[in-house]
């Protein structure tokens, strides 16, 4: 989103085609500091699956109230798969406005669940 | 004519194309299972009382094989980040355990999962005729407690020709322990350990029956819905795996001779791919075998 | 996914060179590697062009074919009606008369091939891939041979399609929404092959559309956010683009869930499930033997989730040629370009929340129509905001008449005639009336046929100079536009009149045994008037063909332009026509805006988005900024 009357964007950037030419230290080191958390968010969400396992044998109620225990665990385990391993914690704008939207839709497209309950046919 | 930013990133959306391409594709692979998911709950609100069925699937086999989707996910982005310090015998490693772990967790599905299911058999007893199969349903025992009401008997099915033949009058099943003792407090609830079929016969006329299958995609909105779900899941993981085996094969060695930081960004790409695979499954798990 | 495999980058400088050695090279590929399976865009743009404009013509066909039995129900159909018979079997034409089967396939497959097979693939797909890397500088799409694999599932889609017609039974008959549980319940009489029958070749068929649409969507974006020629910002953007870019969204993000609907309709077919299958459904006075549990309502759910965002699918692309050819032939900037380019993402955004009203009859609860009615109300406004920018442009212009601005006006009226017919039918209760009658069908109709093929049209008449280096011939081209715009109007204006009087639009024998259809109208019968607008189908078919034969004849004999005709400013017109593979001689670089028309101080009226900026600009840019125009 440049609106200046200077071009913006440089025509090429330079690419390393040799192993040697495009091996950055700087992105080894990067890489390399966050394997720990690779693996510690491996380990997080093994744990919370047995979790998920165990909560679902515990009578919170409600069917309705089991369903929702078990939602909040899946969403933050996704939520664990997608800022780390799928790097959107840290990741450029335009993927996050390209999910902003479809956010927005699948949120509309579950609305049609909530319509279940209007079904004339068969309630 | 060559295609600028296939492997250095466009200055101004620090980004490069496939990059752009998977993210695009990965938001219509969550509208796809979203209108399956979607689809799912809405059946599910919309099941008369009692007949979407609890604690049908293996538990202890669906942990495992949530496990194994877990550590490939770590397994490939440690791929990925090896490729990335320049690891190649590293990558090599990682990626083969991620492609073992897919065909583990399919093999699992295909060999074990679905054809236990197509052996079981289930009938739905008529709304009138629950009374007659109290001895089997419990739903006076449910009903003081408050739960809601078992509509269907399960187990083996020992005539199997019952299912075609039009002159035969009954089912026989070798009931499962639920059906076989209905008010025992502990039937209450599903299971963890997966309890096969015990030897007390139970007999069920056809007249009897609303409708009646083995544990076929047919069978209800329920397996309908798990078969369908996790047969596309159980696609993408193929595709997966095809993906990375193309990797893996010296096809990657060549191109990381080439040009190390191509590969890790394809690398990268397909593990993207799988983690959504993996993220899809994380809600596939409890939706289907715990709740 | 990384389709780009093989191509190294170089560096910049080497530009020229390479371009003069690809042209060489190109010459030496293979008839089938450079027009068969090619990853040039262009090309498979062209592709996606003649295909579509071929399945347009079958498309329509199949709807002269039903207009025939409309006027004269029961009648044999004169000229082909035997040899029809023996095409079809008589289980679908007997006696040179159509039977009510046939005639249902006839409709459903209109529909589908009209939309899927027809527009989508010529408004998005071949001016998009066409023209969307050229305008906004780029040597090609981002993932070529994906482009090259969108193409190739379109055509065995398309040609899964055509082979439904030959199955026992004949193609699919549920009309083109597929309502369930009739679609899932379709063919399934005596001798019934579980794949080879009409809906499920219908469904197999639609599964390979919709990854020809994706893949496409895909590419798209990519190209348009990673492609854009130095100094091309988002503003810069021709309104095409942008149009191109909304309807990738809507076609990425809508189609997804109705590929879900459409592998549970396969289960409901194949397996026997009961997705769409209530409890305690009768058939033939039998109880129907599935587990039931289903819901036909999810089916329509998830349909028009997709099915409404197709609608501005079918008319963004439009709406974007149109602009192209109103700015250039006013002679003017496009009038509120920043309000177009907003009005089309709030479009894009609001299709998504509006499908239900299409299911008013369903009887859902007066909360979710209320919600319902007023998105749609609200979604009217960005559609008024784009018409209404197109019409202010031509104020004041020194238009230039030429054939493609002859269709571009004329899309003005037609789509306004059908946007603003369309709002009784968001009233829940003007609705219960008017569903499913003709009027409807001319309410959609206004939108899509002298819209939509008429803003391709004039694309086809504008761009085509630029695929070929020859332009198609003016005159012949008023003959194509004049029958075609009376001919469209006879068809559909009286098509209101017919639905209020209540004819439904599905019935076989154009409302001969209904009532009210005998009260007379304008002095004709709601059921007369099926004479002159059968009529008046036939003839627009006829004037087709002068269209068809100055498009192959003008390819090769055509009289011979310039690389910039007529005198546009955008990109696409600085490449040679037709442009070589990898486009530009010179990668552009990008100075202004796309619509700079008639700029003060410049003695040629237009200034290309490449010119760089001169003193002179400058001022008259403040000049303006002042005086508070843009």
């Amino acid at each position: 989103m440049n609106e200046t009357d200077e071009p913006s964007i440089a025509e090429t950037a330079p690419v390393g085609t040799s192993p040697e030419d495009a091996h950055d230290e700087n992105v080894a080191h990067n890489v390399s500091k966050h394997i720990r958390a690779y693996l510690m968010v491996g380990g997080t969400l093994i744990t919370f699956t047995a979790i998920t396992v165990f909560l679902s044998y515990v009578n919170f109620g409600t069917m309705k109230a089991n369903v929702a225990v078990a939602m909040v665990v899946a969403t933050f385990k996704a939520g664990l798969v997608a800022a780390i391993f799928m790097h959107l914690s840290n990741e450029k704008r335009m993927i996050y406005r390209i999910l902003m939207f479809t956010a927005f839709f699948v949120l509309g497209l579950f609305f049609l669940t909530y319509l279940a309950w209007y079904d004339p046919v068969t309630r | 004519m060559e295609i600028p930013y296939t492997v250095t990133a466009r200055p101004d959306t620090g980004l490069w194309n496939a990059k752009v391409g998977i993210w695009l594709f990965l938001a219509s692979e969550v509208m796809l299972f979203g209108g399956l998911f979607s689809a799912y709950v809405f059946l599910r609100l919309d099941a008369d009382p009692g007949v979407w069925p609890h604690g049908l699937l293996n538990v202890p086999v669906g942990t495992m094989n949530t496990a194994i989707l877990i550590a490939s996910s770590v397994t490939v982005v440690m791929a990925w980040a090896s490729l990335k310090m320049r690891k190649f015998r590293a990558y090599w490693w990682y990626m083969l355990v991620t492609i073992l772990c897919g065909v583990i967790f399919l093999a699992v599905k295909l060999v074990y999962e679905w054809p236990q299911k197509f052996e079981h058999f289930g009938a739905f007893i008529k709304k009138d005729k629950l009374e007659k199969y109290e001895q089997y349903l419990g739903n006076h025992h449910l009903a003081e407690k408050g739960l809601p009401p078992r509509t269907e008997i399960s187990g083996h099915l020992h005539n199997h020709d019952a299912l075609h033949d039009e002159n035969a009058k009954e089912y026989e099943i070798a009931l499962d322990p639920v059906n076989a003792d209905p008010t025992n407090p502990n039937m209450d609830r599903p299971h963890f350990l997966y309890v096969p079929p015990t030897e007390k016969m139970a007999t069920i006329e056809k007249e009897d029956v609303e409708y009646a299958n083995m544990f076929l995609p047919k069978h209800s909105a329920y397996f309908a819905s798990y078969f369908t779900i996790t047969g596309l899941h159980g696609a993408h993981v193929l595709g997966g795996v095809i993906v990375f085996t193309y990797l893996w094969l010296p096809v990657g060695t060549k191109l990381y001779k080439r040009n190390p930081e191509h590969l890790a960004n394809r690398v990268e790409v397909a593990g993207l791919f799988w983690h959504f695979v993996d993220l899809v499954w994380i809600f596939v798990f409890p939706l289907f075998y715990l709740l | 996914m990384d389709a780009s495999s093989g191509l190294a980058t170089h560096p910049p400088a080497e530009h020229p060179a390479q371009h003069e050695d690809h042209g060489h090279d190109h010459h030496e590929l293979p008839f089938w590697r450079k027009y068969i399976i090619s990853t040039d865009h262009k090309v498979i743009g062209i592709q996606y062009g003649i295909t579509g404009l071929i399945f347009l013509f079958f498309g329509f066909s199949l709807m002269m074919l039903m207009r025939w039995q409309l006027a004269y129900p029961g009648q044999e159909i004169p000229l082909i009606g035997n040899l029809l018979g023996r095409m079809f079997g008589p289980g679908a034409v007997e006696n040179g008369v159509m039977k009510a089967e046939f005639y249902n396939s006839l409709g459903a497959m209109h529909g589908t091939i009209m939309i899927f097979l027809g527009i989508v693939p010529i408004a998005f797909a071949a001016f998009g891939n066409f023209v969307v890397p050229l305008q906004i500088g780029a040597p090609d799409m981002t993932f070529p041979k994906i482009n090259m694999a969108s193409y190739q599932a379109f055509f065995f889609g398309g040609i899964v399609m055509l082979t439904s017609f030959f199955v026992p039974g004949g193609a699919a008959k549920g009309g083109w929404t597929s309502y369930t549980p009739l679609a899932v319940l379709a063919d399934k009489g005596q001798n019934y092959d579980p794949f080879w029958n009409g809906q499920t070749l219908w469904l197999v068929g639609f599964i390979l559309l919709i990854t020809s649409s994706l893949l496409g969507a895909v590419n798209f974006i990519a190209t348009i956010i990673q492609l854009r020629a130095k100094g091309m910002t988002w503003m810069r953007l021709p309104f095409f683009v942008w149009a191109q870019f909304v309807t990738a969204f809507l076609l990425l993000l809508a189609f997804p869930p109705l590929e879900s609907a459409v592998v549970m309709q396969l289960m409901d077919r194949i397996a026997g499930t009961s997705f769409f299958m209530p409890t305690g459904l009768v058939v033939n006075g039998a109880p129907l033997h599935v587990s039931g549990g289903g819901s036909p309502l999810l089916w329509q759910h998830l349909f028009w989730f997709l099915g409404h965002p197709e609608v501005y699918v079918l008319i963004l692309p439009g709406m974007g040629i149109v602009a192209e050819i109103i700015a250039n032939n006013t002679r003017k900037p496009l009038w509120g370009y920043k309000s177009l380019v907003f009005a089309a993402l709030v479009l894009g955004f609001l299709s998504f929340v509006v499908w239900a009203h299409h299911m008013w009859l369903t009887g859902m609860g007066s909360v979710v129509s209320a919600f319902f009615q007023t998105t749609t109300m609200i979604i009217s406004i960005p559609s008024v905001i784009i018409l209404s920018a197109f019409f202010i442009s031509l104020w004041g212009g020194s238009i230039r008449f030429n054939v493609p601005m002859l269709f571009a006006t004329a899309f003005l009226p037609m789509f306004g005639i059908g946007g603003l017919t369309g709002i009784p039918l968001a009233f829940n209760s003007a609705d219960l009336y008017l569903h499913d009658t003709y009027y409807v069908i001319a309410h959609f109709h206004y939108i899509v046929a002298p819209g939509t093929i008429f803003a391709v049209f004039a694309g086809i008449y504008f761009w085509f100079p630029k695929a070929t280096g020859r332009r198609m011939n003016e005159f012949w081209g008023k003959v194509h536009f004049w029958p075609s715009l009376i001919c469209m109007n006879i068809i559909f204006l009286p098509m209101f009149l017919q639905g209020m009087l209540g004819m439904h639009r599905r019935w076989y024998d154009g409302g001969q045994g209904w009532t009210l259809a005998g009260e007379k109208v304008w002095g004709l019968s709601g059921f007369q008037w099926n004479t002159p607008i059968s009529i008046a189908a036939w003839v627009m078919g006829l004037a087709q063909i002068p269209f068809i034969i100055n498009f192959f004849w003008s390819i090769k004999r055509g009289q011979k332009v310039n690389d910039n005709p007529w005198e546009a400013t955008t990109l696409e017109w600085t490449a040679p026509s037709p442009p070589p593979h990898g486009n530009f001689e010179v990668t552009p670089t990008v100075y202004r805006g796309p619509y700079e028309y008639s700029l003060p101080g410049r003695e040629a009226d237009f200034t290309m988005q490449s010119e760089p900026m001169t003193e002179s600009d400058r001022k008259a840019y403040e000049t303006a900024a002042a005086a508070g125009v843009h």
